[in-house]
């Protein structure tokens, strides 16, 4: 099983989502890098769109449900492929929600096969593509073992709280390849970027907030409530013994990068924890230079922190 | 009932004592507090009654009833229960005084984010897991998909 997955997740069909083109090009820079340190083959999505994010779900979940279902159309029908790689947890939620949509409700299915027929898209029947995040698509190409045997330098030993956000398991039943005993992921304690981060040397600390809001949602309407939120992360990770928090959605990671500078400025609460995509640390840990994996643009700046640990 | 604020500035005062195992108790009673405020909210009684031993739980589920973006706090239940495990059966661990401090801050996280859902609960559909995948209100507003 684990052979088959190392096979269908070296080459696969890459939707960055528009975060990623944003205040998330860190992760997409180091997400490309890495994958290219590794022998892993990405393809990006041509002619991608928006997957429908929050404000196209609000206003009519089957929109939603379309935009993201053209993703998989195009990768099933362009590309003739059969495996997504989504980095960002929004985007990943969404595929994964219009996979179950398609699966699941006709009336979603009708709404999709008419919009793509108007758009003269390609149609999409559930079952065609695997949705799969940047976490599992590590995780089954390479795995912990090869990993370490790659990793050149490695973590040193950094203390790690890895923060998964609300969407990489939220709601279950779109997930139904987790919890499914050994070796998959769980959607009550997810434990694929701790795995991995370990393997490349880091320690990972026990942090009960891994899965908990980061206000994300209330950044514009209100403000005080999420950099509450954020504050209460930080502050819970340092009281963990964490130096850093490894992020794998680019939403959660600027908002715990903003909000922990808003934290300072608003309430006078400092906090030193530093936020890090988790393909960055990966990157470093193989040997990539901060500047291949995107470390300058990090609002949070670290480069003390892994120069002093030997990690760069 | 205290207010959430209340609740809040008790979280904020344990915090900076820096709180001990014996807290565990009240951290507890301070979670449910709050869980009691979003069922009232919803125009419930909260449950007098337990789930797994713990009424926290069997409030959180009574909470999340056809509101399947209350789960977003499903955990920090959990971890909260976990958490007073840990800090009632072994009291005197060397790792008593940062379960604690865990404790308090799963409490705290847990008071801040139903505080921001009962503010703004029309928010709730901004949330990735908001609302049942199909419900009737689907259709009963515009159709943008025609």
């Amino acid at each position: 099983m684990a052979d088959a997955k190392t096979d269908k997740y070296r080459r696969v069909a890459y939707y960055p989502g528009c975060a990623l083109e944003g205040t998330g090009h860190a992760y997409n820079r180091s997400t490309r890098q890495l994958g290219k340190a590794l022998g892993l083959d990405l393809v990006e999505v041509p002619n991608w769109n928006c997957c429908g994010a929050m404000e196209a779900k609000n206003i009519d979940p089957k929109v939603q449900t379309y935009l993201s279902a053209r993703i998989l159309a195009i990768t099933a029908q362009r590309m003739n492929m059969d495996v997504v790689m989504a980095p960002c947890n929004g985007c990943y939620h969404n595929l994964k929600k219009a996979e179950y949509d398609l699966g699941n409700d006709t009336d979603s299915a009708a709404v999709v096969e008419r919009l793509a027929r108007k758009a003269g898209d390609p149609s999409y029947r559930a079952g065609q593509v695997e949705t799969i995040h940047a976490l599992e698509w590590i995780k089954g190409a390479i795995g912990e073992q090869e990993l370490r045997r790659r990793v050149r330098g490695g973590l040193k030993g950094l203390k790690v709280a890895n923060y998964y956000g609300c969407m990489y398991t939220r709601p279950r039943h779109i997930f139904p390849e987790k919890d499914r005993g050994p070796g998959s992921e769980s959607t009550a304690k997810p434990h694929f970027m701790d795995d991995l981060l370990a393997a490349a040397g880091a320690q990972n600390v026990e942090f009960p907030l891994k899965t908990a809001c980061c206000g994300g949602a209330h950044t514009l309407s209100d403000s005080d409530i999420s950099t509450r939120l954020v504050l209460n992360i930080l502050q819970a990770a340092e009281a963990a013994g964490a130096e850093v928090i490894a992020t794998e959605c680019p939403t959660c990671h600027s908002g715990l990068e903003m909000h922990q500078v808003r934290a300072e400025k608003k309430f006078g609460k400092s906090t030193r924890v530093k936020i890090i995509y988790f393909t960055q640390l990966l990157g470093l840990a193989l040997g990539l230079s901060p500047r291949q994996v995107g470390m300058a643009e990090n609002v949070s700046d670290s480069a003390e922190l892994l120069a002093a640990k030997g990690v760069t | 009932m205290r207010t959430l604020t209340q609740i809040e500035q008790c979280l904020a005062a344990l915090l900076a004592h820096g709180p001990r195992a014996a807290d565990a108790a009240a951290l507890l009673a301070l979670a449910e507090e709050v869980i009691e405020h979003w069922v009232r909210a919803r125009g419930e009684d909260p449950t007098g009654e337990r789930r797994e031993g713990f009424r926290l739980l069997a409030l959180h589920r009574q909470g999340a009833r056809d509101e399947p973006s209350f789960n977003a706090c499903r955990e920090s239940c959990r971890e909260l229960v976990y958490h007073y495990n840990l800090l009632v059966l072994q009291p005197d661990d060397a790792a008593a005084d940062v379960w604690a401090g865990m404790m308090a801050r799963l409490a705290n996280h847990l008071c801040l984010f139903v505080a921001g859902k009962l503010q703004e609960r029309g928010l709730g559909e901004f949330c990735c897991a908001s609302r049942p995948l199909r419900t009737t209100a689907d259709s009963a507003g515009a159709d943008f998909s025609r």
